[in-house]
């Protein structure tokens, strides 16, 4: 039997978890015990979208790793120790904590750490930096007491982190050394331009400005002083200088490493010691160190290849990048700064809207070498596919940038890129793999991801990976059907517009103008709910009742045994003794099986049809409304009991929470709505696991949306920070308004967030920046709805005529023999089919 | 000998959807389609959802022909033939019905 040889990886950051990945799923693994030293207190996690901590996500959201993943392929990893010294001649690696571990092949994956410059004072209390977990838990406790935050540094980081200062409630500043922001992508033009967007957000920018001395602040914990004699108070310094390789353990035993820092490997990316590779951060390759994931993976795949025997080699890595910072657009592709000999520059600025765009192009106007985008970069995946695959220039190259005028697009289609084309740089997939997934049968853009991982890394391939798939299934034949069934040749979308554009009141006409055939269980239900959203009716208005489910029908949720519940709405959960009371009485007489709900409300269970509205009769004269459980509407506003008896309460929950349930109640949408309130940070009502989630804080209420529990957990994501009540309440208003005309049928905000194209940058730019100039529009439609409240059991319980559905038998008094309770626990309860038969036999004789 | 029952009158049928009536013991479901003038008497128990429910389903139309789906599972059940349009396998009894003098009639023997 072979003896196992022994590899040895240190670091278990991104770049080392995806080797491992990689390792695992190769052949080669059965060669070597695998043993991974990781020095912070977590395996591996997402660096690359850190800030989303700040908006809700969890180390665990972060976490990289498969649970069970060490344990299932028996990789030992020490969490929490550092790797401490390399002996090259005994081949062993010791660590901080005395383990000392023999390899043959040992791979350094140690990433990076942020440059902090030798200012005087930079080691004071709250100067921080970016780059783990806790450095953002540090940066969390310390913007609770601080009012100010300056960021050294004006790069991609710097401005990621201002945002993070900024979302903070912290009033913010950027300091940056050189005269303009992004120096590495942008050229000045582009600079000034992303200056002018980000002040315009109230962030204070100043660039040139080399800071010489942080000292005790007069209002703030710091001052910092600069070089042109200006101070600046703040709590918060945050460095964002710059990163530096880790390669001390390098450098201490003798690897080659460059001059200035980073560990030297070749092109497989093996270091001056063959036996010892170094990916990611750390590695300089051709005198270069990638800051980005991508590259990092591209070496993790080479080192995994090399191993294994096989051919590989790591040639340098594109470094295009495209984000969105503070709310603006900026990317950059290839050589933005025109320095290939010979090359054209053809710019585009519009001082309006602050947009800046520029191409590079190669003397004979063919090939695209470069491009900056500010303010705009909707082209960014077109102009990088140009520059990647070398695909020839239209005629006027500055048709690519400047604004189309007419409606014809200049887009490059999907159809237009080679199979070699690369879609997901992080992930390096091709066109063509995404095709061959395509057609193996995954014909969904979920389905896409996850087969395939494109678009699941920085996600800015996700618009490109969609064309595809679509441009493949048109191609394929599948017709991309989107119809919602066979009476409608159209989406939900499309007729929600028809009913509001055509002023459509009923299901008939709609059918007669725009449909064929009688309807079914799918559209009609549709239907009922889009004319409930746009005009409010009655649902049981005789046209409008053959369009409902049967729990719109009959205003209650049918249960299993065809009997159905019954739910007063308690509005934010709170209940007088006398209301509970009532409903307890109601409960006892009609002996109904009564439960606490998950939306602290009451349900009462087991209720026949026929007594139905003498029970709403009664709870009606208690004073208590439909709680529309039955509908696809607003269900419930949760709320913790909040400032008002909570120690800890910031804000009154309880009271939001009801002028919010009794603002929307009746609202029919796509499907169900859940709301919670909590009266601070601790979370009691666990807000951010529904469609609207609200949380009081010191500075105002905090805006969560499209969190979801059910089936398929969703964490709400963080919209809005510090809002009074009035720009809440619109805020909230335009975003059920836009939800209920865009959503699919049977979507939650969860999934429809999920499917949205640009997702939630997209959803704040259209509620909060108001971009496609609907929002007053959505605010009349919300108004609309809450002026035209009904309790629709009130209007029924007084309307003899819709009386008459409520009784089992048209021609008798009798009710279902098939309905037999038993009883348990001291209440009833539907008995089983056993039970049942054996009731039935009893009575017969 | 007539088998023929009167059962309930037209207005009491409910236009575009269902009710339940109670004849010689058993549950039936009535549909009525005003416009096509159309009625249909089906039995009123989901074999899959063992309950009596079938008169509070939807109705419409699938391929051509006309359906009830479940107010429970939703299988549809073809008001003609009774025939269950997801599992041929299974189908409800139906029933004849016809208007005479506004008033439903049903005759349930074969
Ligand atoms: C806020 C932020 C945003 C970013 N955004 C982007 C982006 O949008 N796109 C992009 O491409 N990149 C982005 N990056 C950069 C990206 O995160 C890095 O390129 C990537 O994490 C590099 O992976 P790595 O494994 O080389 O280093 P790391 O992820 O830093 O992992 C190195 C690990 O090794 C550990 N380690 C070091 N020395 C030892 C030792 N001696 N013993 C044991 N363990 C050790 C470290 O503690 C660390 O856990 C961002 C980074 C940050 C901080
Ligand atoms: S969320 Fe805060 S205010 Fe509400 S009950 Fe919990 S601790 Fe109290
Ligand atoms: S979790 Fe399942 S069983 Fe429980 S109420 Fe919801 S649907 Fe019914």
């Amino acid at each position: 039997m072979n003896i196992k040889k022994t590899l040895v990886v240190i670091g278990n950051g991104m770049v080392g978890q995806h080797f491992l990945v990689n390792l695992v799923n190769n052949p080669i693994k059965e060669d070597y015990n695998i043993i991974t030293f990781c020095e912070e207190p977590r395996a591996a996690y997402d660096r690359v979208h850190l800030s989303a901590f700040f908006s809700g996500k969890t180390a665990e959201d972060l976490s990289l790793v498969e649970p069970g993943f060490f344990e299932q392929h028996g990789i030992t990893i020490y969490m929490g120790d550092k790797a401490a010294k390399i002996c090259r001649d005994s081949k062993t690696v010791t660590s901080e904590k005395g383990h000392s571990i023999r390899y043959d092949k040992l791979v350094l994956a140690t990433g990076s750490f942020p440059f902090v410059p030798p200012v005087p004072g930079h080691d004071r209390a709250q100067c921080l930096v970016y780059r783990t977990i806790e450095d953002l838990e540090a940066m969390q406790a310390a913007a609770k007491t601080g009012k100010v935050g300056v960021v050294v540094g004006g790069g991609l980081l710097g401005l990621e982190a201002a945002n993070a200062l900024k979302d903070l409630g912290l009033q913010t500043h950027v300091v940056e050394f050189a005269p303009r922001l992004m120096a590495v992508q942008l050229d000045d033009a582009g600079g000034a331009m992303l200056r002018t967007k980000i002040e315009a957000l109230g962030v204070v920018v100043h660039t040139g400005k080399n800071t010489s001395l942080i000292t005790d602040g007069e209002q703030c914990v710091n001052k910092m002083c600069f070089a042109d004699g200006e101070e600046l108070e703040t709590d918060i310094v945050l460095f964002s200088a710059g990163i530096r390789p880790r390669d001390d353990i390098a450098r201490d035993c003798a690897l080659e490493v460059g001059p200035r820092g980073g560990i030297v490997i070749n092109n497989q990316c093996q270091t001056s010691d063959p036996n010892i590779y170094a990916i990611g951060e750390c590695a300089l390759w051709n005198g270069m160190i990638y800051g980005l994931v991508a590259p990092g993976y591209a070496m993790a795949r080479t080192v995994v290849a090399d191993l294994a025997g096989n051919e590989a080699s790591f040639t340098g890595a594109d470094m295009s990048t495209k984000l969105k910072l503070m709310g603006v657009d900026v990317a950059s592709i290839g050589d933005a700064h025109a320095k290939t000999p010979g090359a054209l520059v053809y710019t585009y600025q519009n001082g309006d809207t602050a947009v800046y765009k520029r191409l590079v192009v190669s003397q004979d106007k063919k090939h695209l070498l470069g491009a900056v985008l500010v303010g705009d970069a909707s082209g960014y995946g077109t102009l990088l596919q140009y520059c990647l695959n070398g695909i020839e220039l239209p005629e006027n190259p500055d048709a690519l940038i400047l604004p189309s005028r007419s409606d014809e697009s200049v887009g490059l289609g999907p159809d237009a890129l080679p199979a070699s084309a690369q879609i997901c740089s992080c992930y390096d997939v091709t066109k063509g793999e995404i095709c061959k997934a395509i057609d193996a049968g995954c014909t969904t853009l979920d389905g896409l991801k996850s087969e395939t991982k494109a678009a699941t890394g920085c996600g800015g391939c996700a618009a490109l990976l969609k064309s595809v798939l679509n441009s493949e299934l048109s191609k394929q034949g599948y017709e991309v059907n989107t119809d919602i069934c066979e009476h409608f040749a159209y989406t939900r979308q499309d007729l929600y517009t028809l009913i509001r554009v055509e002023e459509i009141k009923t299901f008939a006409d709609l059918l007669a103008r725009h449909g064929k055939g009688k309807g079914c269980e799918i559209c009609k239900p549709t239907i009922g709910s889009i004319l409930a959203s746009c005009w409010n009716d009655y649902i049981l208005k005789t046209e409008h009742t053959p369009l409902q489910d049967t729990n719109d029908t009959y205003l209650a949720n049918m249960q299993k045994d065809g009997t159905y519940s019954v739910v007063p709405r308690i509005a934010g959960g709170e209940i007088s003794p006398d209301m509970l009371i009532a409903l307890g009485q109601v409960g006892k007489k009609y002996k109904l099986y009564t439960k606490i709900t998950g939306g602290q409300r009451v349900d009462l269970f087991g209720a026949r049809v026929d007594q139905l509205p003498p029970i709403w009769k009664e709870l009606i004269d208690a004073g208590f409304e439909s709680g529309h459980a039955y509908g696809k509407s607003l269900r419930t506003v949760k709320s913790c009991v909040g400032s008002t008896w909570c120690r800890y309460g910031v804000d009154d929950s309880v009271g939001l929470a009801i002028e919010l349930e009794n603002r929307y109640k009746g609202l029919r949408s796509p499907h169900k709505i859940k709301f919670a309130v909590s009266g601070c940070t601790r979370e009691c009502a666990e807000a951010q696991g529904k469609d609207v989630g609200i949380i009081a804080t010191e500075n105002g209420w905090n805006l969560y949306v499209c969190g979801n529990g059910g089936m398929k957990p969703r964490h709400a994501d963080l919209f809005a920070t510090g809002l009074d009540k009035a720009t809440l309440i619109q805020y909230i208003d335009r975003f059920l308004s836009f939800y209920v005309r865009s959503a699919d049928r049977l979507q939650r905000t969860s999934v429809w967030m999920e499917n949205m194209e640009g997702g939630l940058d997209y959803l704040k730019s259209v509620v909060i920046e108001d971009k496609l100039g609907l929002c007053e529009q959505l605010e009349q439609q919300m108004q609309t709805v809450i002026d035209t409240y009904q309790c629709e059991w009130k209007t029924t319980i007084e309307d003899e005529s819709k009386l008459k559905r409520f009784r089992h038998f048209v021609n008798s008094e009798q009710t279902d023999d098939n309905v037999v309770f038993v009883e348990e626990r001291g209440q009833i309860r539907p008995a089983d089919e056993q039970e049942r038969k054996h009731f039935k036999l009893v009575e017969v004789a | 000998m007539s088998t023929w029952q009167s059962v309930c009158q037209l207005d009491d049928l409910q236009p575009d959807s269902g009710v339940c009536a109670l004849v010689s013991g058993l549950q039936i479901a009535l549909f009525y389609m005003p416009q096509e003038s159309m009625v249909f008497a089906i039995s009123n128990y989901d074999p899959i959802g063992q309950a009596n429910v079938l008169s509070r389903g939807i109705i419409g139309d699938i391929n051509g022909q006309i359906v009830v789906a479940s107010p429970l599972y939703k299988q549809h059940y073809n008001l003609n033939t009774g025939v269950c349009l997801e599992d041929e396998a299974i189908s409800l009894p139906v029933y004849r019905i016809r208007i005479e003098h506004g008033y439903v009639q049903i005759s349930v023997k074969e």
